[in-house]
């Protein structure tokens, strides 16, 4: 037996703790929610923490899932005890290589934190859809439904694959298995011995490929022995279900829990039972206890092993007595009979003849993390109690298209009056998350108590709101849904209580602690009326207490986390409040030791003041609210936004119904106009008196929050008292004004434009032009300002130059994205919008880019008042140079067809006008202009019905030029996507390409790519990386057809427009890749642009632009834009956290690094140095 | 010659050594330091600034993205070696101590008695012979008194006595009300020896882009008088340790600080400038210059020409500035 020590971990970290002692080598690439797997073996090996048997695994990057899958397989047939972890996508990746090492009879076990594959849409949340896309390989499935589930299977699947030959799968659900912090009593290394057979290790090594003992395999084969040969290996599929089932009664005899290939749980002789697997199968066993206690012939059959399927087991699983059976899928499998695991079923019990077989019905639940609670199981045994049960339902949504979805009672929950219930509201800086966390592990360390946290974070990346349900009570939980009925409800945002129901899941009776800034007395009145009906219908115990001024007066300004969790441990009643003290304060200590005695001082401030600043709110026995929760959206909005959009702003998506969706994901653009977040404490302020009109503050902005317009003078009639107006500077257009506005509630408060701002007051060279102030208590005239803004007239885009301060006249099409605040990549794309938004087709790949560029509810790309704006998708991760490369041949091919007709209709539509159409110049903003009327005048002519060639009246818009951006990370070209890349740009067609480059994949949390430089730590590369970044640049100025630029709007403004205009005019493909700052980067965005500045004169980030038409010119094709290095690498490379980390590590390693980055920046410098003079010959 | 002395509790071949700076970040360096003679090896300061700030900003800028975003739970890796700290500073001094054989001291420097003095204790373990506390404070809050300001630094100081047994050395700058009775309370609270005077970065005003920047030039000769003004009233009244710092470029100089009571005397410019073979120089200059003079040792000369012992004591204070200006008649004026 176990020696019964337990530990507080998510399921990613208890897969990973059994996957890295018993693996030799581990191939990884982060994918949610399975990165963390990957991140703690990486971190783990780089401590040294060794293998079960006493070697250090070793852990490398690839470029890919692809790339994972190969190294896995080669790795297995060198013989080593192999491993990785993936999803979605990733997982699809690999199965190429998943038939080969199935095929083969390879022992492998993998972890797969199940998710969703994209198909209308990309879902990071899970389902079992990339698993099912794997049954057909020869793979073993191995499900598990709860952390403490993944941990022993996972053990299982590594011991079971050696015994079988089989590759194992294991797999467990996304989030809500992954993510869910649980305790779970920890398999130690005896266990882990115990299980594995030594000798089925050692037939491995025996059956690796070595020159010692050389075989062939990989070989082809013809029809002649092909077929025979792969039925060969079908006695080992035999033999794999009862193999699986020795394991796991040796695991119950290890550890005393004991697994089987079909778990069956409830009523001996139940007459309903659901079939499912992973974590719904949990909430189903907590209700079958419920409904079996009441006397109800009910049970679950939990599926474990899903291949290789024993019908044997299955049928001896069941009871006898089952007359209708739900098999419940998690995936969607359109147009086959049933979805996979209803279809096993149904084979099953045909093939065993039962003589009382009972009546099966499919059902489909949890898509992308859908919930499946209580009510939803409760529903689905109603449902199969009725004389004729639907077949092929659904439930968890309304399905008013198809008519599949059962009913259910949303209310639903089971009484558990023994639990603590808790429900947080955060932010996701305040630190919310984090302190609940850690409240889980301080219930685990110091209670008998089970625990659970599952934490529901928004997708934006700045402002993001976080809830947190926690439950702690007499074990197990099994309750793997969301809390309806907290009896705690911690509001840790004041600003939520106009925003959002925080009190909708507030048991009567429950506790409510609400951080309200200001004075406490005003606390009730300033609540909303709603709020307030809540708090006296449900006779709630409300506690008050301003946690930012608490946490700001012990230095740690924002952070409410520990302050709250304070209030928490003292009004909860979990823990005597003198040891819960000290338990936070100990966890603090060992927290932040390395981190420092003033953090940890600072926290510890911010603890001591928090009793005292702690109080009850006194309720008045009736409502008095002045005002009610304001709605959502503003009247102003488009129907959809108010009747879909708003709904998700709401937080209540779960409720909308099918009909509420198009059937193929295509999405309205410009809806983030809608969404007011209002997350910025303070705003820029506008001095007018002091700009110098630069427009470099519209330049910066990451969310197109400060803008900036000159129209003409008499515009301004009309306009409200507070709207702020100047002569605008320039002797080209007199009689305009000059504003700059700021969207305040669009705003995240980064800094970025007061930063750069130059306007200095003379008098006060301190007060400048644009400076930070808290926001204002006149709102509305805020809102008034930035109405009468945007219905002014836009400036004539044909007058506009391509100098920095004109480009900021144009107006964005990409506008409050929910990017960090400070983000270094979106001003580049606004900029991009701002130049060709009107003709933009956008192929983009995933990461941060199509995150706050695509993620519902509200996404940032819009149009003009013509319509017009840039058109969006997000093919894959992988493919997005081809993607875009389609886009581009189906623009040419629709273009060609357009002109090719308009010639067939000259009669009708005229000489003249068909050449004038044909020959226009659209490489100026005035041409493009021309031909749109020019298409308005044919489409006159082509009145539908009247023209000649119908079809051109469709194709007509195609006539005007099309400017297709291909846009990703650096994760996408230069790893995973750079075969692609490669390939396009090697085409000669016209394809503008932009990478982002932030040196990390920044979406999954700071992996390293082969972008990251020198010296920098990521994960993956935690003791700093030793290798260059890789010199895209310059591989592709290798092929001399490219236009290739490097730019870093922060240190050269001007360049940056000027290389993406040339990009643009370039008539074959282009690469610009841009520095990006980067919250991965740990240091204040704010500094961003002063940073790009230190890389750029450091010589680490060269600006150049390598433009293949000046060879004709005869002159170089390379022209260098910033000058040779003089600052010196390291004190670029000393301002941000990456680096010093890295330094701190191990200093000298990490000075040898910062003069090898050194050498590598001037030895950069020097061929480009050398290649901006060289004259290419040229063709006479 | 002999040119032995006593400093902090050392006995010293000669009083020469490298002042705080740049010149002991490498190891390379020191060695050439030790070779050219240096008598001890001052490092770098570390500030309390540059700790707060670096352990807050860390936190600020790395734990505060932790758990905010679904498909991140951090951005940056932590390492379970990471510990943030002096630690590249601590690394430096046991790579010095193993590569030389004379003291070496560390040096910190801030103002105010909160966490980072822990770090004194982690610089003696480090091996580390002596402590040296640079003191630049600016009174520029009307709310603070003279001496709530001497105040604090001398609690700063017993809070670092209270952590370490190195002998300490205070670096001071010359702005000080009442230097005297300063110096007094801080022997008093266990000060081995006072750094006369610090030179840090001075504000410049770049007129073009209305900013304040920091900067440092390097010293030269004309900076020692005052040095030679303090270090001849402080030697007559304490019997600490004394160092001149800053002004010292050519052996006479080092004479004048010598007579004027220093027990060391700490150059950095002009290392600086003419690298570690300055020391050399120096030492055989002073060599030099004592025998030409005919002194026995050293110590003959070491204070001769304080306040206590020179003919004209008057010169030190107020009565040096009247006769200055009474001397200077219209014809010295410069043209």
């Amino acid at each position: 037996m176990s020696e019964n020590e337990t530990v507080m971990v998510d399921g990613n970290e208890a897969v990973a703790r059994v996957a890295h002692r018993l693996s030799e080598a581990i191939a990884i690439y982060p994918i949610t929610p399975s990165s963390t797997m990957a991140e703690l073996a990486d971190e783990w090996s780089s401590q040294g923490k060794t293998n079960l048997w006493g070697a250090v695994p070793d852990v490398v990057q690839l470029q890919s899932e692809a790339g994972a899958a190969g190294t896995v397989h080669g790795a297995l047939q060198a013989g080593a005890l192999t491993t990785t972890f993936t999803a979605s996508q990733g997982l699809l990746l690999m199965i190429p290589n998943l038939y080969k090492i199935a095929g083969e009879l390879t022992p492998f076990a993998f972890h797969v934190a199940a998710r969703t594959v994209a198909t209308h849409a990309l879902s990071i949340f899970g389902d079992h859809s990339d698993v099912m896309a794997c049954r057909q390989i020869g793979l073993a499935l191995l499900a598990s439904g709860s952390v403490q589930e993944a941990h022993d299977l996972a053990a299982v699947a590594h011991a079971a694959t050696l015994q079988t030959r089989i590759p194992f799968l294991h797999f467990f659900d996304g989030f809500r298995t992954s993510h869910e912090v649980a305790r779970i009593e920890v398999l130690s290394d005896q266990v882990l011995t115990g299980l594995i057979d030594t000798e089925a290790i050692a037939a491995h090594r025996a059956r690796a490929l070595t020159p010692d003992r050389p075989v062939l395999r990989g070989s082809a084969q013809n029809p002649d022995t092909w077929f025979q040969a792969r039925e060969a290996c079908q006695p080992f599929y035999a033999a794999c279900p009862d193999r699986v089932q020795q394991v796991m009664d040796r695991f119950a005899a290890l550890t005393g829990r004991h697994y089987h290939l079909f778990d069956y749980v409830g009523h001996p002789e139940a007459e309903r039972v659901v079939v499912m697997m992973g974590s719904g199968a949990e909430a189903t066993h907590e209700v079958v206890d419920a409904l079996v206690a009441k006397g109800e012939r009910v049970g679950v059959l939990k599926v474990r092993l899903f291949r290789p399927w024993s019908t044997a087991a299955f049928v001896a699983a069941l009871p006898r007595t089952v007359k209708a059976l739900a098999v419940l899928d998690r995936t969607k499998e359109p147009g086959a009979v049933g979805d996979p695991l209803y279809l096993d079923v149904l084979s099953t019990l045909a093939e065993a003849a039962l003589p009382h077989p009972p009546k099966v019905y499919g059902g489909r639940y949890g898509l992308s993390s859908k919930e499946f609670d209580a009510g939803m199981v409760k529903a689905v045994f109603a449902e199969l109690g009725k004389a004729s049960p639907k077949n092929h339902f659904t439930v968890g949504i309304v399905d008013d298209v198809s008519h599949t979805s059962l009913q259910w009672d949303h209310d639903f929950e089971l009484p558990h009056p023994e639990r603590v219930q808790a429900v947080f509201y955060g932010l996701g800086a305040d630190g919310t998350v984090g302190a609940n966390k850690n409240t889980i592990k301080i219930i685990g360390d110091e209670t008998p108590h089970a625990a659970q946290g599952y934490f529901v974070y928004d997708s934006k990346k700045s402002g993001a709101m976080t809830i947190s349900h926690l439950r702690f009570g007499p074990g197990p939980i099994r309750s793997s849904y969301l809390i309806k009925q907290a009896n705690f409800v911690g509001v840790h945002q004041f600003q939520f209580v106009d925003r959002l129901d925080v009190l909708e899941l507030a048991a009567p009776g429950a506790v409510v602690l609400l951080n309200a800034p200001g004075d406490r007395a005003t606390v009730w009145n300033r609540l909303p009326r709603e709020m307030q009906e809540q708090i006296l219908a449900r006779a709630l115990q409300v506690y008050v207490i301003d946690a930012s001024q608490v946490a700001r007066e012990a230095g740690m300004a924002g952070r409410v986390n520990v302050v709250m969790q304070t209030c928490f441990f003292a009004i909860s009643g979990v823990l005597p409040r003198d040891e819960a003290i000290s338990c936070i304060k100990h966890s603090i200590e060992k927290t932040y030791a390395k981190k420092g005695a003033e953090v940890i001082g600072r926290n510890f401030a911010a603890i001591d003041a928090t009793l005292k600043n702690l109080h009850r709110l006194e309720v008045p026995g009736q409502v008095t609210a002045t005002h009610a929760r304001p709605p959502i959206v503003s009247d102003a909005a488009p129907d959809f936004v108010k009747r879909v959009t708003a709904v998700m702003l709401a937080n209540h998506g779960d409720l909308l119904p099918v009909s509420a969706f198009p059937p193929d994901g295509t999405w309205p653009t410009g809806t983030s106009k809608w969404e007011k977040r209002d997350i910025a404490q303070e705003v820029p302020i506008w001095d007018q008196a002091l700009c110098i009109q630069c427009n470099k503050c519209a330049l910066v902005c990451p969310h197109a929050a400060i803008r900036t317009k000159a129209y003409p003078e008499g515009a301004l009639a009309g306009r409200p008292a507070s709207f702020k107006a100047v002569p605008f500077k320039s002797t080209d257009t007199p009689g305009f004004s000059y504003s700059v506005q700021v969207a305040t509630e669009d705003c995240t408060g980064c800094r970025l434009c007061v930063e750069i701002c130059p306007a200095k007051d003379k008098q006060n060279p301190r007060h400048k032009s644009l400076e930070m102030a808290p926001r204002a208590a006149t709102r509305t005239d805020e809102r008034a300002d930035l109405d009468f803004f945007l219905k002014l007239p836009e400036f004539d885009r044909t007058r506009v130059g391509l100098d920095v301060k004109s480009t900021q006249l144009l107006e964005p099409l990409f506008e409050y994205s929910g990017a960090c605040a400070g983000c270094g990549e979106t001003p580049y794309l606004k900029l991009l919008t701002q130049l060709y938004g009107d003709r933009l087709l956008i192929a983009n790949a995933t990461g941060c880019t199509s995150i706050y560029g695509g993620n519902l509810p509200t996404t940032p790309y819009t149009t003009n008042r013509d319509g017009r704006g840039p058109a969006w998708a997000n093919s894959l991760f992988e493919d997005n140079a081809e993607f875009g490369y389609g886009l581009r041949l189906g623009v040419d091919s629709l273009h060609r067809q357009a002109e090719s007709l308009l010639r067939q209709s000259a009669t009708a539509v005229g000489d003249e006008l068909v050449t004038a159409l044909l020959t226009t110049d659209q490489s100026t903003e005035a041409g493009v202009k021309r031909q749109r009327e020019q298409v308005s005048a044919l489409r006159l002519k082509l009145a539908p019905g009247s023209g000649p060639v119908p079809l051109l009246f469709t194709l007509a818009d195609h006539l005007v030029k099309k400017s297709v951006w291909i846009v990703g990370g650096d994760g996408w070209a230069y790893d995973i996507g750079y075969g692609g890349l490669d390939h396009v740009i090697a085409q000669n067609r016209k394809v503008n390409i932009l990478v982002l480059d932030t040196e990390v994949y920044s979406n999954t949390g700071g992996q390293s790519s082969k972008a990251t430089p020198m010296g920098a730590t990521a994960k993956f590369a935690a003791a700093g990386k030793a290798a260059a970044k890789k010199d895209l640049g310059l591989i592709a100025m290798a092929y001399g057809s490219v236009y290739v630029a490097r730019i870093a709007s922060g240190a050269k403004d001007a360049q940056t427009v000027k290389a993406l205009a040339e990009a643009e005019s370039y008539p074959g493909p282009s690469l610009v890749i841009a520095y990006s700052h980067c919250i991965a980067h740990g240091y204040d965005m704010a500094k961003g642009p002063e940073q790009q500045k230190r890389a750029v004169d450091s010589g680490v980030w060269p600006l150049y632009r390598y433009d293949p038409r000046r060879v004709d010119r005869g002159e170089p094709p390379l022209q260098l834009d910033s000058a040779a290095p003089k600052l010196p690498v390291g004190d670029y490379m000393r301002e941000e956290a990456r680096f010093r980390i890295t330094q701190n590590l191990d200093p000298e390693r990490y000075a040898r690094l910062v003069k090898l980055a050194q050498l590598n920046a001037q030895q950069h410098y020097a061929v480009y140095e050398q290649m901006s003079k060289l004259v290419l010959p040229r063709l006479p | 010659m002999n040119l032995t002395t006593q400093y902090l509790g050392f006995t010293l071949p000669h009083p020469f050594m490298p002042g705080a700076s740049p010149l002991a970040d490498s190891l390379d360096t020191v060695r050439r330091l030790e070779d050219a003679g240096a008598s001890a090896i001052v490092l770098r300061s570390l500030f309390e600034e540059q700790l707060l700030h670096e352990q807050l900003s860390n936190h600020r800028y790395t734990d505060f993205h932790r758990d905010t975003f679904p498909e991140a739970s951090s951005f940056l890796p932590e390492p379970n070696d990471f510990q943030l700290g002096p630690r590249s500073y601590l690394e430096q001094i046991r790579r010095i101590r193993a590569a030389v054989k004379v003291p070496v001291i560390a040096s910190l420097n801030g103002t105010t008695a909160a966490s980072w003095v822990e770090h004194a204790r982690l610089i003696e373990q480090a091996g580390a012979s002596a402590l040296e506390l640079n003191v630049f404070s600016v009174g520029a809050d009307p709310l603070e008194k003279a001496g709530d300001t001497e105040a604090r630094t001398v609690e700063l100081l017993r809070q670092l006595k209270a952590r370490v047994k190195l002998p300490i050395a205070v670096k001071l700058s010359p702005d000080y009300t009442s230097l005297s009775n300063f110096a007094a309370q801080l022997t008093g609270a266990g000060a081995a020896g006072l750094v006369l005077f610090n030179r840090l970065f001075q504000p410049e005003l770049d007129v073009e882009t209305l900013d304040v920047r920091r900067v440092l030039h390097l010293s030269d000769s004309t900076e020692l008088p005052v040095r030679l003004r303090w270090l001849g009233v402080l030697s007559a009244q304490r019997d600490c340790s004394l160092a001149c710092s800053g002004g010292v470029h050519e052996p006479v100089d080092a004479v004048r600080a010598l007579m004027a009571g220093a027990h060391a005397v700490q150059v950095v410019s002009a290392l600086l400038k003419k690298g570690p073979g300055e020391l050399t120089r120096l030492i055989q200059g002073l060599t030099q210059w004592l025998e030409e003079h005919e002194y026995e040792s050293l110590a003959q000369l070491r204070g001769s020409m304080n306040y206590a012992s020179c003919p004209d004591p008057s010169a030190y204070l107020r009565a040096n500035y009247m006769l200055m200006l009474q001397s200077w008649s219209s014809d010295d004026q410069p043209r």
